[in-house]
């Protein structure tokens, strides 16, 4: 068990809680640095997506995770910022530039989305959200002037300031930069009074009211900043899938960003991370798994000259090929989190590592939740 | 002339518009219910509805059963299926955030289609009706399907205001939807009646999906999209609202069906959400819904 | 001209008379409680004070300024705070965060200076923290102050609250029911508290209670309610021994 001795108000403002904690992030920087060097370019590719996908998730643990708001429409910023940046691009806009006019323009539609959204609770706003996404997707489809419809947008690959970044590496440090300054920002965000106002609104709105806290305003910085990270996260997300259709900006790329901050744990940075993790890895883990569960199953058939096991494994295989068994998947893994690891991914770590830290002290009670009765809603 | 077929295409555009709009009511009926009851927000209920469909389907196709037997034989399986998935699965969560619950039952969407794709494959079904015929009305065409999708509600509809409102367990659901710890003080065996009810609106979305089968054809995402307008259905009448449920599926459907064939293309899926923005920013309680403040 | 006033304060819950011409006013440095059987409109005074509902009549007018359509978050600024009837904690969030975030009445950075969290935003964050640090000593929360709320027993829950107040550097400190859930000795260490707020850091207190030996031990005026009307006010004793006070509380 480990004790911190706090003799400054600054330690409980600082980054990083003391100096072990530091340590455990300066090895995870040198081993996220050292990926490209070390790993071939399909795994830096796929790491790539996890940080596009972690910017994504801090966006809306911003806004679901802290605010309390939920939105069903994060596809449709998502969208804006890509064909953003890709309109401004072909027009021959610097890319600094063009990223930064992307950015606000997602920016101001969430604050025009979010206007509204301000008289709206629970599952009015959420539907309002999923109406804003649905009629955005439409707008991509039929502004073929600008998004060039169904017949796609290709997007050109980065180069910054005369610099290429069209290498795998190249770009997975771009995005790593991107995920890292953005994490940054929001951690600083929630040490200071925006953040604590946001969870303020997030518990109890009349109390946060009574504090002092503006709720227009403080929903509206959520919405604007969770939507400008979304288009920092589409420009990133437009040069990785290198064609942009509208097809890709559906709803159920909205659910699956809500998906990833369920998994990862809500309420935590840790857990935009974790549930990015998860949701870029799965897909490729699928797809690896099969192909070599029938393969393997069948090797060791031979050896054991148990033929049950080849069709055991060819049945996986099969079943794994059939298509949506991916949503599938991920609809189990959703069900299985929110049964029974309410705190997500996160929640799981934080319980594994007080377990070690108090071993072999540690009490199944610690993290046991009261029973609750049904507590309304409706009135919220 | 030009204004006599005007007046008839619009009664035409009406009529369908009237039926699209049933089902979506039937549907947002199922959220309504649920939700009064338990203040879970089930996602799930558009892929009930699928599920529903396809039962059918296997029942007359695979196993070559009369119309009416598969129709049955679907309501109540989905039914009852309806009242397992509370009693294994959701119970578990009241309590939790509602978006907690959102979330879940949109897992189980996904999981419900998928395992549709596995057990029925994902190509695209005919369901065979009894109801292939139509009528000519002065140039209007009364198609068969149409009208069941409307006789169908309407019967629903009935059966259900009789239950709720002139039945024992009826009324024990009225009064568990109001309190629920006052209903279990008196004796009502709350978790029962939440059973029921789940399997109530499970059934409901079976019946619409099979009245719906020979409309939209039978495919697994057969759900997904009537889900999602029957939600906005739900909303636009005030979520909470049984007749505000079936108002505002019609209004959905007729505004769908008009703006489709008025308004440019694109303007038929959109429309329902651009009217269902403009009426929460104006009355974000929805029609027939009532504003609540927490009490401090 | 009196510290803070409420003149002829009416609303009405369609045609529901809740609180229906109510005058009274409260002077610096006094403790000023509203009792009155259940439903009796104390709260809903206290919900037209903190601005959440709109008197449909009436005035409020505080240290001068007349604060009856100042939107609701302004009022922590002018330097009104408040406590709830059934606790209104952020209670996902800990005790040191629920107390900080009571002072963003007094917060001086904007949103880009956060964002980078500049050293002045650092500079501000500790003196937060010392105010907020001076409320924990005031009220003995040092062992809870890294506790989530929701793992806190009910009753340093209401004394967090008082905290939460406290922190806004309020003048007038509105007590919703302070010893309600609480037990004798914690109704005692309350009415304490209650008293040191008064005399040590100066700030005048409105309560509303139904403990009548809190009540006398703490109030220097009472008012009493009976269905959104005023019945009687003066010193405790007056007030308890009032005819019409006793006829509303037993009946007859």
């Amino acid at each position: 068990m480990r004790f911190q001795f706090k003799t400054s108000y600054n330690q409980d403002i600082r980054l990083f809680k003391d100096r072990i904690d530091t340590s455990w992030y300066g090895l995870l920087a040198v081993a996220v640095l050292a990926v490209p060097l070390l790993m071939s370019d399909y795994y830096v590719g796929e790491a790539t997506w996890v940080f596009i996908y972690a910017i994504c998730g801090v966006s809306l643990m911003a806004l679901v995770g802290y605010t309390g708001l939920v939105s069903l429409g994060h596809a449709a910023f998502l969208g804006i910022g890509a064909y953003a940046h890709a309109y401004f691009l072909q027009h021959g806009v610097p890319w600094v530039v063009s990223v930064a006019l992307a950015v606000t323009i997602t920016t101001a539609s969430g604050i025009v989305v979010g206007l509204p959204a301000l008289r709206m609770t629970g599952i009015y706003l959420t539907i309002a959200t999923l109406a804003f996404g649905v009629i955005i997707q439409e707008v991509f489809s039929r502004w073929e002037s600008v998004t060039h419809g169904f017949a796609g947008m290709p997007v050109e690959k980065p180069t910054i300031f005369g610099v290429p970044f069209h290498d795998e590496w190249a770009f997975y440090y771009l995005c790593l930069f991107f995920l890292v300054l953005v994490l940054w920002m929001t951690r600083n965000l929630l040490r200071s009074p925006t953040g604590r106002a946001w969870i303020a609104i997030r518990d109890s709105e009349i109390a946060a009211q009574s504090m002092g806290v503006n709720l227009a305003i403080y929903k509206s910085i959520a919405f604007a900043y969770s939507a400008g990270l979304m288009g920092l996260a589409g420009a990133l997300f437009a040069h990785k899938i290198g064609y942009l259709a509208p097809d890709i900006f559906t709803i159920l790329l909205s659910i699956q960003f809500l998906l990833l901050v369920i998994v990862g744990g809500l309420g935590s940075l840790h857990g935009a991370v974790f549930g990015a993790i998860f949701v870029a890895l799965l897909p490729p883990l699928i797809a690896i798994l099969r192909d070599s569960i029938p393969a393997s199953m069948n090797e060791a058939a031979q050896a054991m000259n148990i033929k049950l096991l080849a069709i055991i494994g060819e049945g996986i295989g099969n079943f794994l090929k059939k298509p949506g068994v991916e949503a599938g998947i991920f609809g189990l893994i959703l069900v299985l989190v929110i049964l029974l690891e309410p705190l997500g991914m996160y929640g799981r770590w934080v319980k594994i590592r007080v377990f070690f830290s108090t071993f072999p002290m540690y009490r199944g009670a610690t993290f046991k939740r009261q029973k609750s009765y049904m507590r309304s809603e409706r009135l919220r | 002339m030009c204004r006599g077929r005007k007046l008839v295409t619009f009664l035409q555009l009406t009529l369908n518009g009237l039926a699209v709009g049933c089902i979506y009511g039937l549907v947002a009926l199922g959220f309504v219910l649920i939700y009064k009851a338990t203040e879970l927000v089930n996602f799930a209920q558009g892929d009930l509805l699928m599920l529903g469909a396809f039962v059918a389907y296997m029942a007359v196709i695979w196993w070559g059963l009369d119309y009416w037997l598969a129709f049955l034989i679907s309501v109540v399986t989905i039914g009852v299926f309806g009242a397992l998935l509370d009693a294994t699965i959701l119970r578990n969560v009241i309590g939790q955030p509602q978006f907690a619950v959102v979330m879940l039952t949109i897992g189980l969407g996904a999981m419900f289609r998928t395992f549709a794709s596995v057990t029925w494959g994902s190509e695209i079904y005919t369901l065979p009706t009894p109801f292939g015929g139509v009528w000519q009305v002065g140039g209007v065409t009364l198609s068969h399907q149409y009208i069941s999708i409307v006789v169908g509600t309407l019967i629903l509809c009935g059966v259900l205001y009789v239950f709720f409102n002139h039945t024992r367990v009826g009324v024990a659901m009225q009064a568990t939807s109001q309190n629920q710890l006052a209903a279990y003080y008196m004796g009502i065996p709350v978790k029962l009646i939440f059973s029921l009810i789940w399997a109530i609106s499970a059934g409901t979305a079976a019946a619409a999906g099979i009245l719906l089968a020979p409309v939209t054809l039978i495919d697994i995402n057969m759900g997904l999209a009537v889900a999602l307008k029957a939600f906005a259905a739900a909303v636009l009448g005030g979520f909470g609202s049984i007749p505000g449920a079936l108002v505002g599926g019609i209004i959905i459907g007729l505004i769908e069906l008009y703006a489709g064939a008025t308004l440019p293309e694109g303007f038929k899926d959109t429309a329902p959400y651009i009217v269902l923005l403009i009426m929460l920013v104006v009355r974000p309680q929805g029609l027939f819904g009532t504003m609540t403040r927490k009490k401090v | 001209m009196s510290f803070f006033s409420v003149d002829n304060l009416s609303i009405n819950f369609g045609g529901i008379k809740a609180v229906d011409g109510v005058t009274f006013d409260v002077k610096k440095g006094e403790v000023f409680t509203i009792i009155g059987p259940n439903g009796a409109g104390k709260t809903t005074i206290f919900n037209l004070v903190s601005r959440i509902y709109q008197p449909t009549g009436g005035k409020l007018v505080f240290d001068g300024t007349d604060i009856t359509n100042v939107p609701p978050h302004r009022i922590a600024a002018l330097g009104i705070a408040r406590t709830f009837q059934n606790i209104e904690l952020f209670e996902h969030a800990t005790l040191l965060q629920n107390l900080l975030l009571a002072r963003h009445a007094h917060k001086k950075s904007n949103f880009f200076s956060e964002l980078m969290f500049l050293p002045s935003v650092r500079q501000m964050e500790l003196e937060h923290r010392e105010a907020v640090e001076k409320a924990i000593d005031f009220l003995d929360l040092q062992q809870y102050r890294d506790s989530f709320i929701v793992n806190l027993p009910y009753g340093v829950r209401k004394v967090t609250e008082l905290a939460r107040a406290l922190c806004t550097d309020p003048q007038l400190l509105l007590l919703d029911e302070p010893s309600s859930g609480l037990n004798v000795e914690e109704t005692e260490d309350m009415a304490f508290w209650i008293q040191d707020i008064r005399t040590l850091l100066g700030i005048t207190v409105l309560m509303v209670e139904h403990d009548m030996s809190l009540v006398s031990a703490v109030s220097d005026r009472v008012l009493a309610l009976n269905y959104g009307r005023p019945l009687a006010m003066g010193t405790p004793g007056e007030v308890q021994s009032h005819p019409e006070v006793i006829r509303a509380y037993l009946g007859g």
